[in-house]
């Protein structure tokens, strides 16, 4: 049985709008303008227990909505959705009990109390057992290395040490679903490379379903396995990166280091796209052309240093999918 | 009631650190007691005709008023304003717990603690400097104890109100000028209602403000026997219930249109 089966779901906002200026401002206390936003337009999908699943969408796009009617606090107008079996608003404390959620820019821990007594309130808000959270607690404190700075009252940690809290804060009552909104925003490189590797091995060995939205698709590379892409409310694609990347482009990249910096490369199968000093990327369609026959042609005629081929960045594709969808 | 329990004891902790605001407060409340028993007092010696109130009672009935002053709910609580500011509030719901008590428990919190904090010193200098008088009899005692508490309750759910209003208007800023004055006047903390014109009694004994200041100070005089508290009691408690079924009402309605803002 799917862990989460989400159909149809649609939910509008009723934005207020008005004209800039004073002028705007008293016209707008007679008269008010309102747009409707379409945040969910029919969304679909269902998501197996395990899954780790990335969520992704330029801002706006109704990540964040999705997240919220999951999560049980937003309401949506129609459609159908359950989590386990259970409709998430109409349930909610049943469904509550059995999730953790994390909102990378907000904070779950008690702002003037150490770390550990966040812990222990949030221990009696779930009602978790003495000996599962005994277990739980220090299998995340372990796992998150934040031994140390159990007395530091949240307010004092720094966001890496505080986004490692959250996470463990969101994992006390071993929920069987996790939301994670944007957890690595901000991070510097060494506390996202933790908080990834933590993320991986929670969902390996205990197995718990993760759903991921993040602007940083080195998050996306590094984690998931199937990545959703939504944009103006609609999921525009669904299936694994390397469907994704396909779906969009077959092209490849091609990236020389000349001898000469002044050199100019042409092919006729292939395009410059970038140029940094002495290195080329050029772009190509390996069905049209072969990888070692292009290869062959370059170096014939160039003097090279070293080259190497990669797949367009992850970035680069999303961008297009986002564009496509704009026009 | 374990989560409810935590939740309460947690603020309380967190709110008795609070010292340098329990002593700016105590000082603050020193200094209109002092003006207004001042004001009371030429007010009473320029007066010929007989009052329903003695000006003892009413001096000991200030300085009540002024040692519980944090246990009125005249303005939103701060901790749930900055929940719903900056969607924190989001977190709160994500709770397996029923809202409306995991906010009443925080209110509760934000009555008491920093009403002990700040109405120890005041009943002592009061009482050594001022003129309270200690309660009018043993009973009295009791009878005021009693109904202090409800006091704590019947104000947790009115201030828990004001709370889920703020879902509505965000900033706070408008129901705290609102709400304020109405309650400083409607309980008897500012003028003790027995003064109140008689044409406004009936109002004043039905709704539910008097249960905060007056009827507590008055059984802590004796100007209520102790022998009614029962239907003071009552009267208190019956305002709870009410307030606490129609708060879960407006919570149920808040969170249908609450929109956490932002990403």
């Amino acid at each position: 049985m799917p862990h989460i089966v989400v159909e149809n779901l649609a939910k509008t906002f009723q934005v207020a709008e008005r004209d800039p200026g004073v002028w705007g401002a008293i016209r707008g206390l007679a008269k008010r303008r309102y747009r409707t936003v379409h945040a969910l337009d029919g969304v679909s999908f269902s998501i197996e227990p395990g899954e780790l699943v990335g969520y992704i969408g330029p801002n706006g796009a109704g990540k964040s909505t999705t997240v919220k009617v999951l999560a049980g606090i937003l309401v949506p107008d129609s459609g159908r959705c359950e989590v386990q079996g259970r409709v998430p608003w109409k349930d909610r404390i049943a469904h509550v009990a059995d999730i953790g959620v994390v909102f990378g820019q907000r904070t779950q821990l008690w702002w003037d109390l150490p770390v550990i007594e966040s812990f222990d309130l949030l221990r009696d808000i779930y009602r978790v057992s003495k000996s599962d959270y005994t277990r739980a607690r220090d299998e995340l404190i372990a796992m998150l290395d934040i031994e140390p700075i159990l007395d530091v009252p949240v307010r004092q940690l720094s966001l890496g040490q505080r986004m490692r809290c959250d996470l463990a804060a969101s994992l006390l009552h071993s929920p069987s679903l996790l939301y994670l909104d944007e957890p690595t925003i901000g991070l510097d490189a060494v506390s996202k490379l933790a908080v990834r590797e933590f993320i991986t091995r929670l969902n390996r060995t205990r197995q718990v379903t993760v759903i991921l939205t993040t602007h940083d698709m080195d998050d996306i590379e590094a984690l998931c396995t199937r990545v959703m892409v939504i944009n103006e409310g609609k999921i525009l694609s669904d299936g694994t990166l390397a469907d994704l990347r396909a779906g969009v482009t077959k092209e490849r990249w091609l990236i020389v280091d000349l001898v000469n910096g002044e050199d100019t490369v042409t092919d006729s199968a292939a395009n410059v796209v970038r140029r940094d000093g002495a290195r080329v990327t050029l772009a190509f369609d390996p069905e049209r052309v072969p990888t070692p026959e292009l290869i062959r042609r370059v170096t014939a005629n160039h003097a090279i240093r070293d080259l190497f081929v990669e797949n367009p960045p992850i970035e680069e594709i999303i961008a297009r999918i986002y564009r496509e969808t704009k026009s | 009631m374990r989560p409810y329990w935590a939740m309460l004891s947690a603020r309380f902790r967190t709110l008795l650190q609070y010292r340098a605001a329990a002593l700016a407060g105590f000082g603050t409340q020193l200094f209109f007691g002092v003006v207004i028993v001042m004001t009371y007092q030429a007010f009473y010696s320029a007066n010929t005709t007989p009052q329903p109130m003695s000006l003892e009672h009413v001096v000991s009935y200030i300085w009540l008023g002024q040692a519980l002053f944090a246990l009125m709910p005249w303005a939103p609580d701060a901790d749930i304003r900055l929940l719903i500011r900056t969607g924190g509030v989001a977190y709160e719901l994500l709770r397996p717990v029923n809202v409306y008590w995991l906010w009443f428990s925080r209110a509760l919190a934000r009555r008491t603690a920093p009403t002990v904090l700040r109405s120890i010193p005041m009943f002592i200098t009061a009482m050594l400097l001022l003129g309270l008088q200690p309660p009018a009899s043993l009973a009295s005692g009791l009878a005021w104890g009693m109904a202090t508490v409800c006091a704590v309750l019947l104000a947790s759910a009115i201030a828990t109100i004001f709370g889920i209003g703020m879902i509505w208007t965000i900033s706070g800023e408008g129901l705290h000028r609102l709400v304020s004055p109405l309650v400083m006047l409607l309980s008897g903390m500012l003028i003790p209602l027995p003064l109140m014109p008689a044409w406004s009694q009936t109002f004043l004994r039905v709704l539910p403000f008097r249960g905060l200041a007056d009827i507590p100070f008055r059984l802590y005089l004796g100007d209520i026997p102790p022998s009614s508290v029962g239907p003071m009691l009552l009267h208190q408690l019956t305002w709870v219930a009410l307030l606490a079924l129609f708060g879960h009402w407006l919570l149920s309605r808040a969170m249908r249109r609450l929109v956490v803002q932002g990403g």
